[in-house]
This record gives structure tokens, sequence and C-alpha cells, in this order.
């Protein structure tokens, strides 16, 4: 077992690599509390391994059955494990308030959660990319493209649950509420690519609201932010992008791509009659797919209208995107939908 | 051991160490007789079967979770049906398991025998706290089972009210609620036996530190407990009026449900642990055969951690987004409860010097649970600190200290509690050697399941995932055959247990040497457990108890 645990552990101890100024000390703090751990635990242990053996009840042994007190040791083990968690304690605040002081001058991102999707804008407007991964339960995550050395300022809002940013290599978390503006800033120190987490439970995709985070240099970072902005020329392209970056894809099947749900798949959808909750039915074309984008619940399809309702998308597409959705929903009205399981 | 040639003087008569012929276990037979019985004994037997009931099911649900997770992708379980189970699992545990384990089942057992009183204050209140909590839980396991809860066991805003498991939550609530009357009964039914029924000569300061344990516990449940009854109405109400209180979409605030909420789970998790460090303080004295260390130390930070646990909830929640002044005394205080824990810790280790320890079940439960305890206590201090903690917060790190708190520190000290009581109870004693071997594997399997959660946490892995990183594999896999082992412990600690009741050689009075009341009456204990109210000496005055080879268990020489 041994070769087990140290093939895992060796490369990174206890904790990822460190990407932010937040790093070393969270990564000091952690270890002087790991070496206090330890001091207390050995003797502790070699302490009860000593006495059962030397106590123990044997033929010929008759330890004492008095009751013992000691006015000094006692006062020692309240006061010194005292001073030990008053360092600790000041110790953490300090970094924390570190933490919490958010600077001036910092590079603003701003971030959007919902279930089960992370969604960034840049400071130009610009939203974020993604990346493929490999070895996953999704094909694709999100890229949030960060400039190295500069302060970062997330400006974190929920569109429905509650939901926490993290990203471990930087140390940081923080969590995102319904309601409110949540802020949390870091000092990126070292190009990367990183991941980040949600780490507040979140329902059904929870394990994959994740999202990769490249830390680049200042040029790269200016190519990415003007990179964000653009939309290719041709309906389709530029309807497959959005249905990946609005992050329809997290709920919707197209293609081989996407979820298989809980929303319904597009593949063959086109043209085809749709059962609604009511009964009635109606066409899939044009109006239908653009009322479902702005106002999901007026004909939601029969089983999908009460169990993980869909969010409005008004105001957040532009006409000419939702144009460029239909384009591509269109382009699967042949598509099986046994694509995919 | 001496055989003592003097004649043997026990309280009650001469012929102490037959087995009775009469006792509460036959006192009077039929379902009737136990449904409807007033015998705080019964009671606490028919709790017992309960709590170890929903434990078997909780811990069926946690192997699952744990097999789900051999693979870091494609489970054999859906993420719904992965986010029910590990609901399932926390619910049941909390509410069913740990909140009642030691209180409602060795409490109500024990505190009227320790007490040498022939039952509690209030027997009505006590079977009506038992069928409330038998309410509590089918209420809650058809809500939960039915329905397909998906919250997790905190029921979080606005998840919790925007979830569509139509009346789940609600349900679920109600069970809570109930559930919360009948640990306030029992917690009442306590604290009104021990102030008003305690032996002349037991001052406060010769009670057994069990029930200064249980007296603490009883303490919270009464005072904290209604205000999860309050939370879990504003959340019906809010799903079913629309009021706004915790949804933002009505101008509620979701930070509000948290602050409720945690204002009575973190009292509670005191609820856990106190009764379980009680139960420990017995153990190590009995079978240490020597007073305990530092009697009023230990009676003190019992209550010292009963107050404090009321003033930390907020560090459930540092990274909520709370005001920094807040956060930071909030940091402050969650360290005050560090040292009363810490207190004990050592005063246990004290009182294993220069005794005579007995290595036997229950004691090897103790000494497990000072081992995993004081893991889950040291490894709370990065928890608390607040730069490690926006680290470590929700993640596997938290999952691992919980579970050394909760199931290393209160699982554990609950089997010791039963293995040491199990005589007494049933009157039969069980198969000591295969007791440590279940303690062995425990202790081996609890370990391998839950060390390896620590290097995930810190590594970064998020709780609560049905899907995870490939790199978080092996450890995974290690917990996981960490979790089997585990389960084959508990299984063979039952077998055990199970076992004594078919073979089990028949018990004396006093099998371990304990100086506590419920040693002295005959095991099981009468129905009405003392014939006339019994002398009261020092609860830990083990000086003149000395083994008798002739009635296989300890007698009290004159």
């Amino acid at each position: 077992m041994s070769f087990f645990l140290a093939d895992q552990v060796a490369p990174y101890a206890w904790f990822p690599e460190g990407a932010s100024s937040f790093a070393p000390q969270v990564d000091f703090l952690f270890t002087v509390i790991l070496w206090i751990c330890i001091v207390f635990f050995v003797p502790i242990v070699i302490a009860m391994g000593y006495f059962m053996w030397v106590y123990r009840e044997r033929p010929g042994y008759r330890g004492s059955p008095e009751a013992l007190h000691n006015t000094a040791i006692e006062i020692t083990w309240t006061v010194v494990p005292t001073i030990v968690v008053v360092w600790v304690f000041w110790e953490g605040a300090m970094g924390y308030l570190d933490m919490a002081r958010i600077p001036k001058g910092t590079v603003d991102v701003n971030v959007t959660a919902k279930k089960w999707q992370w969604a960034f804008k840049y400071e130009n407007g610009g939203e974020h990319d993604v990346i493929p991964v490999e070895n996953s339960s999704v094909k694709e995550l999100p890229l949030l493209v960060l400039p190295v050395d500069r302060d970062i300022k997330m400006i974190m809002r929920s569109d429905d649950v509650l939901h926490s940013f993290y990203i471990p290599a930087f140390r940081a978390k923080r969590d995102v509420v319904p309601g409110r503006y949540n802020y949390m800033w870091f000092h990126t120190t070292k190009e990367g690519l990183y991941d980040l987490f949600c780490t507040e439970y979140c329902g059904d995709n929870h394990s994959q609201m994740n999202a990769k985070v490249k830390v680049v240099s200042q040029e790269e970072y200016k190519k990415a932010l003007d990179k964000a902005i653009q939309e290719p020329e041709d309906p389709l392209a530029r309807g497959q992008l959005l249905y990946k970056r609005q992050g329809c894809s997290t709920c919707h099947n197209a293609g081989a791509e996407g979820a298989s749900g809980p929303g319904p798949s597009y593949n063959g959808s086109w043209g085809k009659p749709v059962q609604l909750e009511s009964g009635a039915e109606v066409a899939f074309d044009e109006n239908y797919v653009r009322e479902s984008i702005l106002n999901p619940q007026a004909k939601a399809r029969k089983g999908y209208g009460k169990a993980s309702p869909m969010n409005s998308y008004a105001g957040k597409l532009k006409d000419d995107q939702i144009d460029a959705l239909i384009t591509f929903i269109k382009s699967l009205e042949n598509a099986n939908s046994a694509t995919k399981k | 051991m001496s055989v003592v040639d003097r004649p043997i003087t026990a309280p009650v008569h001469s012929e102490v160490e037959s087995y009775p012929e009469h006792h509460f276990l036959n006192h009077s037979s039929g379902f009737l007789s136990w449904a409807l019985t007033l015998d705080h004994k019964r009671i606490g037997l028919m709790y017992l079967v309960g709590v170890m009931s929903s434990f078997a099911l909780g811990g069926m649900f946690a192997l699952m979770i744990r097999i789900h997770l051999w693979n870091f992708k494609d489970g054999w379980l859906s993420n719904q049906t992965y986010n029910q189970v590990f609901t399932l699992h926390g619910a049941i545990m909390v509410f069913l398991f740990i909140i009642p384990s030691v209180p409602a089942a060795l409490g109500n057992f024990l505190l009227p025998v320790m007490l040498g009183t022939k039952d509690v204050a209030f027997p009505r209140l006590n079977l009506s706290s038992f069928y409330l909590w038998v309410t509590g839980l089918i209420l809650f396991l058809t809500a939960l089972s039915v329905t397909g809860l998906d919250t997790g066991w905190t029921f979080y805003t606005p998840y919790s009210i925007e979830t569509q498991q139509g009346g789940a939550v609600l349900a679920a609530t109600f069970g809570v609620f109930v559930l919360g009357f009948s640990s306030i009964f029992t917690g009442l039914n306590f604290i009104v036996t021990i102030n008003t029924m305690r032996p002349p000569g037991m001052t406060w300061f010769r009670m057994p530190l069990f029930l200064w344990a249980i007296y603490a516990t009883s303490i919270i449940q009464v005072l904290a407990t209604p205000v999860l009854g309050i939370t879990v109405l504003l959340l019906s109400a809010e799903r079913l009026l629309g009021i706004g209180i915790f949804d933002p979409k009505l101008n509620g605030d979701p930070v509000t449900f948290q602050h409720f909420f945690w204002f009575y789970s973190h009292p509670a998790v005191y609820i856990m642990i106190l009764p379980a460090m009680g139960i420990i303080s017995e153990l190590m004295s009995v079978h240490c055969h020597k007073g305990i260390f530092g009697y009023r130390m230990i009676a003190y930070s019992s209550i010292a951690i009963a107050l404090f646990g009321f003033l930390v909830w907020g560090h459930h929640m540092f990274t909520s987004g709370m005001a920094d002044v807040t956060t930071i005394v909030f940091s402050a205080l969650t360290f005050t409860v560090s040292i009363p824990s810490a207190i004990k810790v050592f005063n246990w280790l004290g009182t294993m010097y220069q005794g005579t320890v007995s290595l036997n079940t229950p004691m090897l439960y103790a000494l497990a649970f000072i081992f995993l305890f004081t893991i889950g206590g040291l490894t709370g201090l990065p928890l608390g600190a607040l730069s490690t903690d926006m680290h470590f917060h929700d993640t596997y790190f938290v999952v691992a200290h919980f579970h050394y708190v909760m199931m290393g520190g209160t699982l554990v000290a609950f089997l010791g509690g039963v293995f040491h009581w199990w005589p007494k109870m049933t009157g039969r004693m069980f198969n000591d050697k295969l007791g440590i071997v279940s303690a062995i594997i425990v202790f081996v399997g609890f370990n391998l399941t839950f060390l390896p959660q620590f290097v995930l946490g810190s590594r970064g892995m998020p709780r609560r995932y049905a899907t995870y990183l490939p790199e978080f594999q092996p450890l995974h896999q290690l917990s996981t055959i960490g979790s089997i082992t585990l389960g084959s412990g508990l299984l063979l600690a039952l077998i055990v247990l199970l076992m004594s009741l078919v073979n089990g050689k028949k018990a004396p009075r006093n099998p371990w040497g304990g100086a506590t009341l419920e040693w002295m009456c005959s095991s099981p204990p009468p129905h009405d457990n003392f014939s006339s109210a019994p002398t009261v000496g020092d609860p830990y005055d083990f000086s003149n108890i000395e083994y008798d080879g002739r009635v296989g268990g300890y007698v009290k020489r004159p």
C-alpha cells in the first residue's frame, strides 16, 4: 500500500501548486499548524501506547486506584494550547484580511453562476471561450483567461441557487449568492492552466460545474480579450459557438455534443410537432425556438416543464444571435436523436 | 486476583451474584407491555434498537456512495441518484442516529440507574418522546425515499425552495420538526431528573461524569432545538405561502437561512460529541480501575463546551460573504471550543497513568476514540483559522474532519458504551476476544477511509461531487477499500452483540469493576432498579473494589 500512496502524494505533497499571492501565506500557516498537530498528536499517542503497555492488567500487578490531581500540570496544558491557538487565530485572521481587502486598480471579471455553468465576461464585454477536456464526464469546459502578475477582482452573482467559486491553486474561495454581488480578488503569480470548481452544492450536475483558468502573459491576455468579442460571420458556426458559450450544451444534446439532460435534445426536433404539457401540439419552427429561448416556460415540452426549468435568456441574446442559434438547431433537423444515450 | 475472605457485603442482598430471576426484561410480557411501557430501561432499549437500525440504514447509503466513487466518472449511480443517496446518508445519520444515539438510548437506560432512582422525572413524557421519534422517523424516511429529496441534510435555500421535488422538503422538514420535539422532551426530562432526583449524598461534584455530559447536552437540546423548529417552519411557510424570508426572488436572503440553521446545527454537534465524551470518562476510569484525573476540570469543560458551542455557528459560513469583523469574531470564538476539548483528552491520558489498564472491548473502543477524536480536533485548527479555511472550506478536508469527530468520536464512543453497558442491559456477557477484533478492524478501516480524504481535500477535491478529476481516483479507491473494511468491522461488532444473547454467559452484577450506582443493582436491573435508595459514595473510588473469581465479577470490599 505504501507505494500506492507514495506515487500519489510525492509529486505535490499536501497542496496543488500555488499560483496566487495567497498561496505562500496559506501554505505557510497550514505547514505550521501541521507541525503543531504533530507536536501534540505524537506525544499523546506515545503516552497512550506506553500507558497501555506498562500499566496493563496482568497477574501480580495492581496499579493505584487513587484519582490524581495536579494543578500545575493542568494549568500548563490549558495555557500552552491557549497560546498556540491565539497565534493560529491571529495569523489566520491577518491572512484573511488580506484576502478580504480588495486593492484598487484591479482587472475586473464578471462571473455569473447558474445551474450548472460558469459564465465569465471580460472588461471589454467579451465572453469566455471553451476548452476541450479529456478524461472527464464533459467534453469541454468554460475557459477563463487571466493576465499574470496582476490583481484580479471577480464580481460574482448567481442566477439561481448558491454556488461557490473555488480555484485550489489560488487558495481562494467565495460563495456566489443569488440576490447580491459577492466579490473576491487574488494576485496571479504563475502562468499555467488551473482548475476551477463549484464547491457549494447546487443540484443535479454540481460535480460537472467546473471551469479552467488559464493564466497567461499580458500580450496573450490582450489577444484573448480581442478574440472574446469576436463571433464568426457564418450563422451556423456562430450558432454552434453560442450553443456552447451560452451554456445550452449543459442541458441540451446537439449532434454528439452536450449533456443528455435535463433539457430535451435538439437532434431531429426541427419541423416536428411538439407535445406540450397542456396536451396541445405546436410546430417546432423559428417562432417556437425564439419563444423557448426568451420565455422557456410558455410552451414547455411535455415532461420538461417542471423538472429543472430553464432560465430565460431575454436580454442576454441579441436578435441576430438568436437567429444564429435557430440556424444551428435547424441544421440538426436530420440528426439522429439516438446519437447519444 | 485475591479472593476476599471476608463476607461479601453488597448494598442490596446477600446472594449478590446469582442471575436475577425477576428483572425488567421479564417483568411483564407481550407487545403491549413494551409499547405502553413507562420503564425508562425498556424505552432506552427500544431507542437502542431504533438508532442502531437507523445507523445500519445510513451506513448502507455510505457504502453506496463510496462504491459509486470508485471510478472518477460513470459510477453506478446517476448524478440525481447520487445526490439523493448522500442526502439520505447525511440526514439519517445526523437526525436519526447521532443526535438520539447516546442521550436517548444509553442516557435513558442509565440516567435513572446512575442516580439510584426508579425512573426519570416524567415517565410518560419519556414514552411520548419515543413515539414522537418514531413518528418523525416515519415522516422523514417516507419523505426522503418516496420523493427523492436531494437538498443535502442542510436544506440550504434557495435550492430547497426551488427544487422541484414536490412536497419532499415540506415533509422532510416536518419530520425534522417532530424529531426536534422528541429531542426537547428528552432533554427537559433529563434536566428535571438530575436537578430534583439525585439521591442523598450525591452532590453536583459527586455525580458520574456521564451525567454531567448528559446534563450539558440536555441544556443544548432544550435551548437550541426550538430554533431548528422555527427555521423549518419558516422554510415551510416560504414554500407554502411564498413569504420572502430566505428566497432572493421574494426579497429574502439565503444567508439568513444559514444563520438560522447553524444556530441550531452547530450546538447540535455538541449534542453529538458531549455525551460521547461522558462515555469515555466513564470507560477510562472503570477500565483503568482508577479515579478520573481532574474530575472538576472535566465537569467544567462539559459546561464550557455547551456554552461556547452556542457562539460559533458562523464558522460554517466563512466563505458566504459575511462582514469581515463578524467573520473574524466567529473565528476567535471557534478556537475557544478547542481548549476544553484538549483538556479532556489530557485528563483521560492522566487517568491511565499508574492505573491498571484492562484491555477489553469497551476499553479498546475508548482508546480508539482518543486517537480518532484527537485527529478530528486537531484538524479543526486549519478550518478555524480563516486564511487556511478559504482553501479547505467545502472540500473533502471538511468531510474527513467531521467524520473523525462524529464517527471516530461519537460512533466509536457509542460502541464502547454499548459494549460497556451491554451486560447490564441484557444480563449477558459478549465474546470479548471477538469484540476486540471488531474494535481493531473498525479502527483500521476508519483511518483507511478518512485519512486519504484529508489529502483529497487539501488538493482541492470539493465535497458532494458525483464525478471528479482522474488524478483523485487512487485516493478515492483507497478510501472505498477502507469503508468496506470499516463496514465489516461494524458488522462483526453487531454479530458479537447478537451472539451474546444466544450463547453469552450470564453477566455478574459488576463485570468491569465500576463504582457508579448502576453496577450495584443486578444485571439486568429489576423493574424498579433499587428496592431502597442506595448509599452514595465517590463515583470514582476504586480502592475497595476487587475481582472475585467465585462470581466472575467485581465486588465491593467493606
